[in-house]
């Protein structure tokens, strides 16, 4: 009973780090580019959530934080990621690295090393029971918010021509090519997205954590051990991947308090080591 | 032929520059008396070694504007002290290359631990500012090294001494979330001697990373477990971490810490701390001299100082007061001079000695609780710090492990 009541717990984590780990296997899977600079956005994400939450209250800080920040998306994508699509990936790596360095280090100029105290609204504090399990009403509410933006983005890929193109586009970009239509905006679209849900999950988790310079770095790790275990290109991979991290780690913790974030490396080296591509990783031809 | 010579000329030109250089150099050393300061930058503590900087480069500038130490300025060259190793190598070179006469700061136990056995093997005097793990001026103690920061034991013995008073001891029994690394361990080890001693019961602990930012997992067995208090021996912003999912998740157990610095308080926000926790000193002490620090550097930070920024302010003018009357930078000469238990002001209602047998500073602390709701005057203020323990009646040493508790024995 009591582990299963942290099995449900691991669900609901899982679901925040499915936020931040999505839009980073979207956008490896577009353009061939591990974004190393994907907590910086988190972390962007979570520090205007704190400067919009001061003036116009909880609610749109969370809806305006994103928008943001995905403007600045754009910003990345037009003028750095775009110049790397077909170059050597170690040169994307180093570039998307060194933007973290950077955003880091701009983000404790502008406000201090010190972290900043982020609160949510009384209304969502405290516990709700649903039989005998224990759930923090935030929680519930972030569960639920994943669950929105997880349907629109599935939605978006496979009900919408632009999901076609962009799905065509993992697959075979040249035949994209060929018929004559432009991967470019799409992959514009795709970034913004996926730094988009990055900065959501920055600023959905600012009041449950502290929000302080290195909380990108903190994220990236496990954001990448989810995408590595769902397997590139894979929607329900990741979906799968963030889901059994967050049960994996929970279970560790009851059993074994102090092994608790070691479990999601052994996790993934088992996976890797049984299923080298990930858990539902497709074939995709241009990283074969 | 040609190229030996040009050689030649370039190696008798890099000499002379060498030969040219170099008495500037020795000149600039004989000039400047320089401390080689580390301290953690980065990192679950890094917001605290920001105050750490905040409150050294304070002192130096008062005391350089008053004339300096011996008529010469103090330089302190500060670096972030990253890890142990790192730590290590740090001191290391600013011993050996950069010319420092003592070494300053540490927040971290581990790191702390680490300079220390530099300064052992290297003879030099270390003050040991801001780690507070037992061991370190315990079974680690070495007598190159003197510690400022109040130990886990005396932080568990200013709460547990309060919570005994408010009967939340005898017969509790208690569930404790502990830092996996030194000084959570220590602070585990003190905790558990206090409760023996006093009738508490420990049902529960837990072992938790130092990168572990989610305790939904850790919440859910504390209350599987129903103990009657929780306890939190954790460090740095991780306190932060769980104050607020505790609130977050609402349980319904009191919550009280062995150990919380101000910085991490402050950013829990008002409405999400409770209980009561220990500090070693807050800026609304109702002292005059704490009271004219603390206006001091709000006028220059705009931010009142945490208890990192008080213990390097005060550290700082400690070594120069030491320099000043010993007239010397000499390992041995200030060593003898901080053993011989001189009084220190420290900006608190009693002033401060260097206990000679295991050179811990011997100081007042206290607990704190914090305000009711809207009573706070800032952000910064929802604080309110208990009476200072020891009480006036008695000894200062009282709240420090006694000898027989203490393995420290210097080589």
């Amino acid at each position: 009973m009591f582990l299963l009541e942290q099995v449900v717990n691991g669900l609901v984590l899982g679901g925040y780090y499915l936020l931040i780990a999505l839009g980073l296997s979207l956008i490896f899977s577009v353009g061939g580019i591990v974004n190393l600079a994907h907590g910086a956005f988190y972390a962007l994400g979570a520090y205007a959530s704190v400067e919009i939450t001061k003036y116009l209250g909880f609610g749109p800080a969370v809806v305006l934080s994103p928008v943001a920040v995905g403007m600045l998306g754009i910003v990345f994508e037009r003028f750095i990621l775009r110049r790397f699509y077909t170059a050597d990936p170690i040169l994307s790596l180093l570039v998307t690295f060194g933007l973290a360095m950077v955003t880091e280090q701009l983000i404790r100029i502008a406000w201090g090393a010190a972290p900043l105290s982020a609160s949510m609204p009384p209304s969502l504090k405290g516990a709700i029971f649903v039989g005998d399990f224990l759930f923090s009403r935030y929680r519930l509410m972030l569960l639920a918010v994943v669950a929105v933006v997880l349907l629109g983005v599935w939605l978006l890929l496979h009900k919408t021509s632009f999901g076609r193109v962009v799905r065509a586009g993992i697959q075979r970009p040249d035949m994209v090519a060929a018929l004559g239509i432009r991967l470019q905006p799409y992959m514009t679209a795709v970034v913004v997205l996926g730094v988009g849900m990055a900065a959501m999950g920055g600023a959905f988790f600012a009041p449950i954590t502290i929000v302080h310079p290195a909380m990108g770095a903190e994220i990236i790790t496990v954001a990448f051990v989810v995408v590595v275990i769902g397997g590139l290109g894979s929607f329900w991979g990741v979906v799968l991947a963030a889901l059994l991290v967050g049960v994996v780690r929970g279970i560790t913790i009851h059993f074994a308090p102090a092994a608790g974030e070691a479990s999601i490396y052994v996790l993934m080296f088992l996976v890797l080591l049984l299923r080298p591509r990930g858990l539902l990783g497709e074939r995709i031809e241009k990283f074969e | 032929m040609l190229i030996q010579n040009r050689r030649t000329v370039l190696k008798a030109g890099a000499a002379m520059a060498v030969a040219l250089g170099c008495p500037a150099i020795v000149r600039a050393q004989a000039d400047k008396i320089k401390i080689g300061h580390l301290t953690p930058l980065t990192g679950f503590l890094g917001a605290l070694g920001e105050y750490a900087q905040l409150g050294i480069r304070m002192a130096e500038a008062e005391i350089n504007a008053a004339g300096g130490v011996m008529g010469r300025p103090l330089e302190i060259a500060s670096e972030d002290s990253v890890n142990p190793a790192t730590a290590a190598t740090k001191a290391q070179r600013m011993l050996e290359q950069d010319g420092a006469t003592v070494l300053m700061g540490e927040i971290n136990s581990a790191s702390a631990l680490t300079i220390m056995q530099v300064v052992a093997r290297n003879k030099r005097l270390y003050m040991q500012i801001g780690a507070r793990s037992d061991a370190l001026r315990g079974k680690n103690c070495n007598r190159y090294t003197f510690h400022v920061d109040i130990p886990s034991t005396v932080m568990v013995n200013s709460v547990g001494k309060a919570l005994v008073r408010d009967n939340m001891m005898k017969d509790k029994r208690f569930f404790t979330l502990t830092a996996d690394y030194l000084f959570g361990q220590d602070l585990l080890r003190a905790a558990k001697a206090f409760f023996d001693a006093n009738g508490g019961k420990l049902i529960g602990d837990e072992l938790v990373g130092t990168d572990v930012t989610d305790f939904s997992p850790y919440l859910l067995k504390i209350r599987q477990a129903k103990p009657d208090i929780v306890c939190s021996n954790l460090a740095g912003n991780q306190v932060t971490n769980l104050i607020k999912q505790y609130a977050e998740f609402g349980l319904p157990f009191p919550i009280v810490g062995f150990n919380l610095n101000t910085a991490d308080a402050w950013a829990a926000g008002e409405g999400n701390l409770s209980g009561t926790w220990p500090t070693v000193w807050y800026h609304t002490l109702e002292v005059p001299a704490s009271q004219a620090f603390v206006a001091a550097f709000i006028k220059k930070h705009g931010k009142p100082p945490e208890n990192h920024a008080w213990i390097e302010y005060v550290s700082l003018k400690m070594m120069a007061q030491a320099m000043n009357e010993t007239k010397s930078t000499d390992t041995e000469k200030l060593i003898a001079y901080f053993e011989k238990e001189t009084q220190f002001d420290i900006l608190k209602g009693r002033k401060g000695y260097f206990r000679s047998w295991d050179h811990q500073l011997i100081q007042e602390a206290y607990p704190f609780t914090v305000r009711e709701k809207g009573k706070a005057k800032d952000k910064w203020d929802f604080l309110a710090l208990g009476a200072a323990v020891p009480g006036a009646n008695e000894p200062l040493e009282v709240i420090n492990p006694p000898k027989d508790q203490n393995a420290c024995t210097m080589a």
